[in-house]
């Protein structure tokens, strides 16, 4: 089969089957996000992160816990090729290692505020009444503090450490996508559709996890993804505070803070990891953004 | 028609870019409008709506006109700088269009809206423009013209949106007026006191008219010619009066799938669409 | 003539109704508080650090550490604590810093100013630049300008505030010499004028003393500048967006019908009803800033209460950290709620 002969086939204004019908949009889908030159762009940025995570020990030239005090403070040059900081350690290698926590923390924070929004936005849509209004309160509240200001206090309590803020950035981040799902459901509440797999005899706990989360899940991964960006910023400003990995971890927001008191003569220990976190949030952006035009392309 | 006609159309198209090769709208009509009612009939997509728009080039991006000729009272439309055909719409060419609850604008009282219309193309103070403003509201029939003044478009009803619409667009008393579908958002017994308000204004000041609409029977009973357009052409012309003796299939289909109260039948007709009718030539 | 007015039969209704929303707005936002409350106490509660140790030190004697442990409540049952929480909270009284020993309200007073001298700032350079931007943006859709503002503003989110301050620092600071460093004032300028408002360069304007008033701004620039550009950001965002609805609209069309140029179209007929959400939008960018100024605060030593929040977590003063969290956590529900009220303010269909 030629290639001009599948692309026919995908293109086919009347599919025969699901399967051709599901392929037919997924194609068209890759198409329309590939004809933005900006979200390829995206794309790529995203996969390199991906990529230099996987292959840090690989990409990296020395260990990035390697002090040699010998050759602190160096300027970038062949040996290293983005200087060393004030213990000699090489950035490089800790801005490669840094994108492994960069992207742990993005993907824990996703995974865990995508099924907790969807699972209490979903809820509160659906069974509406006082679920709805204690449920809606409890997001309110929620949203009701800056992400980041909320973070520092879940962290001030649990403690300084990658987990911990992790976990205090998805507390932070979960009210958007419950709001967005609940707004879904609400919609889809009334179709008849619905009305008629409940006249099915469907449960509650089927229609909601058969037919109305999988309804929710595009915009939310839009929606996330987008968020992403916001996400890597908070991730690092927490770093910033002192309040993300503990030393001698390499992450990018503490490396920009080690780097401050450097900043007039050795400007490098800090701007470099700074316009690692500037391209990778950047690069969710671009993605997010061609995401939306094309799954939600009215909301332009 | 004894003078000269005040829009000649020939051969217009109008089309979009589309994902499989330019979608034709419009396509490569011709008719002319003198000082008398000329209907545009057709169903939805048959490009009537587009054809109003493309007269004034209004078209919306990424839309493309072309025309053999567009000419209005002498002036080639498709030629002119974007200031020229500036100073042709509202002063010589109006449009009154379907629904006031989308067409005026939502946060400035109507009152000013039809004020503004006339300082468009007249030197006048505000106060002049105001009670030109007040002059024309009383002309479409509205009964307290200075309380309607202030009012903003969501405090009045569809009738009276549509009544200051009127007014709006023929303050600046151009000789042509497009009115693309005027009535089709309003009951059925405000439709034809603002048609006759209609009326009775073109006639007054021997305007050209130009009504599009879907409504067959009530474009036949206002103008005094129609055209029937279907795919972006027209399909046939001819006099209301010998709308009866209409020739084109489609225009009888059309007409006999017309309930009618004086001549019930069990069923009514129904409209075959012969797909040779889009390749029908130019019209 | 009957005219059927969609909103109502008569004042009376229409009064009624402002009333019920408003009383509907109230109960949510005192809902909203409770929430607040609620969590800044059970975060409270749940550190590891014992308030009373925190003030005594661990080899207080057993009695002694019992009496403070009584004065501060801690022994009786949590719904008791949460409710003397409340009644202090709503009287302004946020317990003391463990630090300092001032009460923390008071502590917050002399810092807030200077977070909203800088937040102001920000937001009308955001306003000014970002509204006009959008608008732009919106007008020359697809060419040049607009993808230009759009790339800009994509950037300024995309962006860490944090970086973005020291980079700026290091160029026109240390190498172009342009701005005044780190701090709000120089020291020679610190005790010059009377603080009235807070804000610095109201207090110096109105005291006539000049050169206060250049070093302020000297110093306010930069940050100033750098939350503004992400205020600029999220703003000329918002308003292309809004404008490209508009400028579809049929209203859009009829006034090209009526001949208006293509200016008086955009800046007079949809900017006039974008203007309605666009103020919401602007109240809560100022909010978003409060964010931003957490950081940016740190970078350059601003002494707002970003800076007394993340001072306070590292001096393990928690009840700082989290009196100040409330206040901000009231101050970007406030903005919220006033954003609410603007766009049922502007937008005539609301009223």
């Amino acid at each position: 089969m030629t290639i001009a002969r599948v692309r026919a086939w995908l293109l086919a204004e009347a599919p025969a089957s699901r399967a051709q019908a599901r392929l037919s949009r997924t194609y068209l889908g890759f198409a329309a996000l590939a004809r933005n030159p900006l979200t390829v762009v995206g794309l790529v940025i995203v996969t390199a992160l991906v990529l230099v995570a996987a292959l840090a020990p690989w990409l990296a030239t020395h260990s990035p816990y390697d002090q040699d005090l010998d050759r602190r403070l160096r300027p970038p040059d062949d040996a290293h090729r983005f200087g060393t900081d004030q213990l000699g350690r090489d950035i490089l290698s800790r801005v490669v290692y840094g994108a492994r926590v960069t992207l742990a923390i993005v993907v824990l924070v996703a995974v865990i505020v995508g099924p907790i929004g969807l699972a209490v936005g979903t809820v509160a849509g659906y069974f509406g009444g006082w679920v709805d209004a204690v449920l809606m309160r409890v997001t309110d509240t929620f949203m009701a503090f800056p992400r980041l200001i909320l973070a520092l206090a879940f962290v001030a309590v649990l403690g300084p450490g990658i987990v911990n803020a992790t976990l205090a950035i998805a507390i932070t981040a979960w009210p958007p996508y419950a709001r967005i799902a609940r707004a879904e459901t609400l919609t889809e509440r009334g179709s008849d559709f619905i009305a008629a797999i409940r006249l099915q005899g469907a449960s509650p706990l089927r229609v909601l996890c058969g037919h109305i989360v999988p309804l929710c899940v595009s915009s939310l991964i839009v929606r996330i993804t987008l968020d992403m960006a916001g996400v890597i910023l908070v991730a690092a400003g927490l770093g910033f505070l002192g309040l993300g990995a503990r030393p001698p971890q390499p992450e990018w927001g503490a490396m920009v803070s080690e780097g401050r008191q450097f900043l007039l003569d050795q400007w490098w220990i800090a701007t470099i990891p700074g316009a690692a976190i500037f391209l990778v949030s950047l690069g969710f952006n671009l993605l997010g953004d061609g995401l939306r035009d094309v799954l939600d392309p009215k909301a332009r | 028609m004894t003078q000269r006609p005040l829009l000649t159309v020939d051969d217009l198209w109008v089309r979009f870019p589309g994902r499989n090769g330019p979608v034709e709208a419009v396509r490569g009509i011709g008719f002319e409008v003198g000082r008398e009612k000329v209907g545009i009939v057709g169903e939805s997509g048959s490009g009537k709506t587009l054809t109003g728009r493309a007269i004034l080039r209004l078209v919306p991006r990424p839309g493309q006109v072309t025309a053999r000729r567009l000419e209005f009272d002498g002036i080639d439309l498709l030629g002119i700088s974007e200031r020229g055909i500036r100073r042709i719409r509202g002063r010589r060419i109006s449009m009154v269009m379907q629904d006031p609850k989308f067409s005026l604008n939502p946060v400035m009282p109507v009152g000013k809206q039809i004020a503004e219309a006339y300082r468009a193309h007249f030197p006048a103070s505000e106060r002049e423009a105001r009670e030109r403003a007040l002059d024309m509201l009383a002309a479409v029939r509205i009964r307290d013209p200075r309380r309607v003044y202030d009012l903003h478009p969501h405090e009045v009803s569809g009738g009276m949106g549509q009544r200051v619409m009127i007014a709006m667009m023929l303050i600046p008393e151009p000789d042509l007026l497009i009115a693309d579908e005027p009535t089709s958002a309003l009951d059925v017994t405000v439709q034809l006191k603002v048609l006759a308000i209609l009326d009775d204004l073109v006639t007054q000041r021997g305007m050209g008219l130009i009504l599009i609409s879907h409504d067959l029977p009530l474009v036949a009973s206002f103008c005094d010619r129609l055209l029937i357009m279907y795919g972006g052409r027209i399909l046939e012309t001819c006099r209301a009066a010998e709308l009866q003796a209409a020739r084109h299939p489609y225009t009888r289909g059309l007409l006999e799938s017309l309930p009618r109260i004086d001549r019930p039948v069990r069923e009514l007709a129904t409209l075959e669409r012969d797909p040779a009718w889009r390749d029908a030539p130019p019209g | 003539m009957n005219v059927a007015t969609p909103a109502g039969t008569g004042r009376g209704s229409s009064l009624g109704l402002f009333v019920f929303r408003i009383g509907r707005l109230a109960v949510t936002v005192a809902l909203t508080f409770l929430g607040l409350l609620f969590v800044t106490f059970v975060i409270g509660r749940v550190i590891p650090i014992d308030p009373a140790l925190a003030i005594l030190g661990d080899r207080a004697l057993p009695h002694v550490y019992e009496r403070v442990r009584h004065e501060l409540g801690l022994d009786l049952p949590l719904y008791h604590q949460f409710w003397i929480y409340l009644v202090k909270a709503v009287r302004g009284d946020l317990g003391s810093s463990v630090l300092t020993g001032r009460p923390v309200i008071d502590d917050i007073r002399q810092f807030f100013p200077a977070t909203v001298e800088l937040a102001t700032f920000a937001t009308v350079l955001g306003v000014a630049l970002g509204v006009p931007m959008g608008v732009w943006a919106a007008a020359a859709r697809g060419r040049w300008l607009d993808h230009l503002v759009r790339v800009l503003a994509l950037i300024g989110y995309s962006v860490p505030v944090f970086w973005l301050g020291l980079v700026g620092l290091l160029v026109f600071y240390a190498r172009l010499d342009l701005v005044a460093g780190p701090g709000r004032l120089d020291v020679a300028y610190e005790y010059v004028v009377e603080p009235w408002s807070g804000l610095v360069l109201l207090d110096s304007l109105l005291a006539g003393e000049l050169g206060v008033f250049r070093n302020a701004l000297a110093h306010v620039v930069l940050p100033g500048a750098i939350l503004g550009y992400l205020s600029l950001a999220y703003i000329a965002r918002m308003t292309r967006s809004f404008m490209l609805a508009e400028l579809g609209q049929e209203y859009v069309v009829a006034a090209r019908v009526k001949g208006l140029s293509e200016a008086r179209v955009i800046w007079r007929h949809a900017l006039g009803n974008v203007m309605v959400p666009l103020v919401t939008v602007i109240a809560l960018s100022y909010a978003y800033l409060l964010e931003g100024a957490v950081l940016t605060e740190t970078v350059f030593a601003w002494p707002g209460l970003g800076l007394y929040i993340t001072q306070s977590l590292f001096n393990a003063d928690m009840t700082a950290v989290l009196g100040g969290t409330l206040v901000v956590g009231v101050a970007f529900v406030g903005l919220n709620l006033l954003s609410d009220v603007l766009y049922t303010f502007f937008d005539p269909r609301a009223r």
